[in-house]
């Protein structure tokens, strides 16, 4: 009973309860959408979207089918360490997205205008999310402009200038608003495979990107935990002026922190547009999703590094599985719909762990009961489950 | 049977872990009276007060509104009989007009359209009767501190609350803006309107209150008849006869000069004027010299600027022979050493575990990093496990405590400890004792006479009378941002440092013969008296 009592307030655990408690919330009122909307499919739709994947026949197909996951987490996984990271220094960066399209733009233009390698892309497409990123950070030490507003307006500006960039004819295909394939146009941009893609069924969009974006995750752990450098740029989110008293330079650190969460963005576009799985189409009028959905990735993760990894294939995998849900049944946007729900819920992490530590400092204040303190637990959990 | 008392505050006791904050205070204010309450910094006014309002339980004791008991549970209920305050730091909404911060929370609607005729008519015709000068459609950002409070007077009016309590409210005011509230006041009294006035300015009290009840360490001293009592009685009430904490020292040794400043002028965030004005002195090695100054008047801004935190206006900073005043935060706190006002502000990354805010100032050295850019976590660890032990800093789980979770007290033991073990020449304690019971001041101030012992220039900043006497080896007083004196603590007595620190006294150097009086009257100083020996 002490153990279980000590457990709850252990922050590690209370993070992977509360992420675990979303998604269940998230399922469950998935579940009761897809209820309302035609209760004859819905086990099988949930079921679907939770083993995306699996549910394909032959294992041949399901290895391919992750491996497409996969191919989708690492770009999914740089946007949240790019949220991530902000996020422990205090900035939320909600211009991810911006960041991304900037890697997009000088990572594609580098492969198709350029011709250079996927080494050169990749640090260009970097570079790139790295000045978009201290763009908003020199607004912010600098004239106060709060990073999200600068951010999502970046966003935007970002997007249409992609748009126009890469509309240019050397990198845009004649017949269609796609880029040209990276297959045709230049091979030597496209990620190597390093013989990964074998595993999967020969799905050559498994690359080591894959790798590379969790060592992403690991650098990004060790530079926050182990580092002088994580350790200033904690003290500055945790505390701007305590950081200034010790003396560390706070603006500069605003700044590096938003180019190198901005980095992590433009790399994540690298990450997915170097390896082939599909093309810019310079049509588009919205911002990509995947930098939206890091922030969630992030929360989920519980705000750490190695947790966004497992979060960040958690909310790819759904987001895929819902493309497979019976289209005959329900319309075409329920997958969207479903994903989003779930994804939603991610963002509660914090108001559930703000609720779970309520409820032990209520429950220390009571006194006495410390022998209920299990069935408590489990009661409390139950009636967060029913909201 | 009709009671006199319009708020009666019976036997409060407050206890906070490690504190008794409020321990069996009797307060009780008389209908149409201004009664002051008189305590130093810490002395539990704030409190006392906290439990009247509801945002704090008291464990023991009651409140009694006109001789009936009432639960006060929250803010609301205070509201509700008829306790109105004008805080500190005030409460307002910037970007509002005058009129619409008063109406704020009590607006009449009609058809959810808003009813600002009636209000207006109503804080007219209140300004009107308590001669509270405002202009209604003034937003708050662009009006003086002195027309905001008048705004937040004309909140309470206007929500005809009987019992008004300022707390401290002239820290933040001009003389004129001074005088002009005591007239308020006044005015409120003459209307019937019962106050609770907290300060530590004599003076004030004097001018306006009609019995004052005296705070000390959180214990009631004595309510007493304003008319019948000099200043000296209230001050000697305040403080204490009987000093405790005579602080055991030996004459200072002063050496070199350490820190030599000129002419400083630091700029005020809060008014357009400057808050530390012309500023000229030195420390030396081997001494402790103490800026004593009632709250707000520039020793916030004047540490500020000697510590790079805010640029100078003007003015140069020497430290140990070198120029400093264009030097950074971090090239200053190569050889000084600050233990700032504000612990959680400032002093810590209060999220960070308490190993991790041991080395706040010393985390970039090799000695915790490694060429690679890697925390020696091994090193850190010790080296904050010998200073928790040197210094007997206590937490509950060692180095990996968060510094949240720790006491006051053991916060601010850390801070010196990480400040006294850091290189230095010179030490800057602000307020080191705030807030900290009576055995950890002992504490902080055997660590301050070490400091000096061992050769070290320290420079205390001090709002505490008893601190301010018994600490130093020379005391300069800081009124409205200029040094007014300059008192050696051995000759001077609480009396006439109180009135340097009120701006009623100034010498800016001491001449040789008040010293020899002042040494004639340091005799009777014992008694508190001031009488001519």
């Amino acid at each position: 009973m002490k153990e279980k009592k000590f457990s709850l307030k252990n922050p590690s655990l209370q993070s992977i309860l509360t992420s675990l408690i979303c998604i269940v919330l998230g399922l469950l009122i998935g579940y009761i959408v897809l209820l309302m909307i035609n209760p004859a499919g819905a086990g099988t739709a949930i079921k679907t979207i939770l083993l995306n994947f699996l549910s394909r026949s032959s294992q041949a197909a399901q290895m391919k089918a992750l491996g497409n996951t996969l191919a989708k987490t690492a770009p999914l996984l740089m946007c949240a360490l790019s949220i991530c990271f902000c996020y422990k220094v205090g900035l939320f960066n909600i211009g991810a997205p911006g960041q991304y399209e900037a890697g997009a733009c000088i990572g594609l233009y580098a492969a198709l205008a350029w011709h250079m390698n996927w080494v050169l892309c990749l640090v260009f497409a970097a570079l790139a999310g790295a000045v978009v990123g201290s763009i908003s950070g020199a607004l912010k030490a600098y004239r106060n402009v709060n990073e999200v507003i600068s951010g999502i307006m970046l966003n935007w500006i970002m997007l249409y200038l992609t748009n126009m960039v890469l509309s240019s004819k050397k990198v845009k295909d004649p017949a269609s608003p796609y880029t040209i394939k990276l297959a045709t146009g230049n091979k030597s941009a496209l990620i190597p495979s390093a013989g990964l893609n074998k595993l999967f069924s020969n799905n050559t969009t498994v690359t080591i990107a894959i790798p590379l974006a969790i060592i992403a995750a690991i650098i990004i752990w060790m530079i926050l935990a182990k580092t002088k450098f994580g350790y200033e740029l904690k003290a500055t989110g945790y505390n701007k002026e305590a950081a200034k008293y010790a003396g560390m330079k706070e603006k500069k650190n605003i700044i590096v922190t938003l180019a190198i969460g901005g980095a992590l963005a433009g790399m994540g576009a690298a990450f997915l547009f170097l390896t082939g799985y599909q093309e810019w189409s310079t049509t588009q009028t919205s911002v990509p999703g995947m930098g939206f959905n890091g922030i969630a990735a992030t929360f989920l993760g519980g705000l750490h590094p190695i947790g966004t990894i497992f979060a960040s294939f958690f909310i790819q995998s759904i987001t895929d599985g819902g493309a497979l849900i019976n289209k005959s049944i329900y319309p075409s946007q329920i997958s969207d719909l479903i994903s989003s729900i779930i994804i939603y819920l991610c963002g509660f992490v914090l108001f559930f762990k703000y609720v779970i530590n309520n409820w032990i400092s209520k429950r220390d204040k009571g006194g006495p009961n410390v022998n209920d303190v299990p069935v408590a637990a489990a009661d409390a959990k139950k009636e967060g489950g029913d909201k | 049977m009709e009671t006199p008392y319009a708020i009666e505050m019976v036997n409060i006791t407050k206890r906070f872990p490690g504190i008794i904050a409020n321990d069996n205070i009797t307060l009780q204010l008389k209908r149409g009276e201004i009664h002051a309450l008189l305590g130093e910094n810490g002395a539990g006014k704030s409190t006392l007060m906290s439990v009247l309002f509801g945002l704090y339980q008291a464990e023991e004791g009651v409140i009694k509104k006109d001789g009936k008991e009432v639960k006060i549970n929250n803010p609301n209920d205070a509201n509700d009989l008829g306790i109105g305050m004008v805080h500190q730091h005030f409460k307002l909404v910037q970007c509002f007009t005058v009129l619409e911060n008063i109406i704020l929370g009590v607006e009449s609607t009609k058809n959810g359209v808003l009813q600002m005729d009636e209000a207006r008519a109503k804080v007219k015709a209140l300004s009107e009767k308590y001669g509270v000068q405002v202009d209604p459609d003034a937003k708050i950002e662009d009006i003086t501190v002195g027309m905001q409070q008048r705004t937040e007077i004309l909140k309470m009016l206007f929500r005809d609350n009987e019992i008004l309590i300022f707390d401290e409210p002239t820290a933040v005011l001009t003389p004129q803006e001074i005088e002009e509230l005591m007239e308020i006041m006044k005015n409120l009294r003459a209307e019937g309107k019962s106050i609770l006035f907290i300060t530590h300015k004599l003076n004030e009290i004097k001018a306006v209150a009609d019995r004052v009840t005296v705070l000390r360490r959180g214990k009631y001293i004595g309510t007493v008849d304003v008319a019948d009592t000099s200043k000296e009685e209230m001050s000697r009430m305040m403080v204490g006869r009987d000093v405790n904490m005579v602080v055991d020292k030996q004459p200072a040794k002063p050496g070199k000069t350490i820190l030599k400043i000129e002419n400083m002028t630091v700029a005020s965030k809060m008014h357009s004027n400057n808050a530390v004005k012309n500023v000229n002195m030195e420390v030396h090695e081997g001494e402790i010299v103490c800026i004593a100054g009632i709250d707000g008047n520039g020793q916030t801004e004047f540490v500020y600027g000697l510590t790079g935190m805010e640029p100078l206006v003007e003015g140069k900073i020497t430290l140990c022979g070198e120029d400093i005043t264009n030097d950074s935060i971090r090239q200053r706190s190569k050889i000084l050493s600050h233990i700032p006002e504000d612990r959680h502000k400032h002093g810590l990354v209060l999220d960070y575990p308490l190993e991790y805010n041991m080395v706040l100032q010393r985390y970039y050295q090799p000695e915790f990093t490694s060429g690679a850019g890697f925390l020696k976590r091994k090193e850190i660890r010790e080296y904050s496990e010998r200073l928790e032990a040197e210094y007997d800093v206590r937490s509950g789980q060692g180095p990996i405590t968060i510094a949240r979770a720790m006491s006051g007290g053991n916060q601010q033991k850390a801070i010196i400890a990480r400040e006294i073990d850091k290189d230095h020449k010179l030490l800057i304690a602000v307020q080191p004792t705030r807030g900290l019971d009576v055995g950890a001041i002992e504490g902080v101030h055997k660590n301050l006479i070490a400091e000096r012992d061992n050769g070290r220039a320290v420079l205390l900043i001090s709002l505490e009378l008893e601190e301010v006497m018994n600490v130093p080896d020379r005391i300069l007083v800081m009124y409205e941002g200029e040094i007014v004196g300059e008192l050696d603590p051995k000759k001077t007595t609480v009396e006439e440092l109180g009135l340097y620190m009120a701006g009623a006294k100034r010498n800016a150097v001491v001449n040789a013969d008040t010293s020899e009086i002042e040494e004639s009257e340091a005799i009777d100083a014992t008694t508190g008296r001031k009488e001519e020996a």
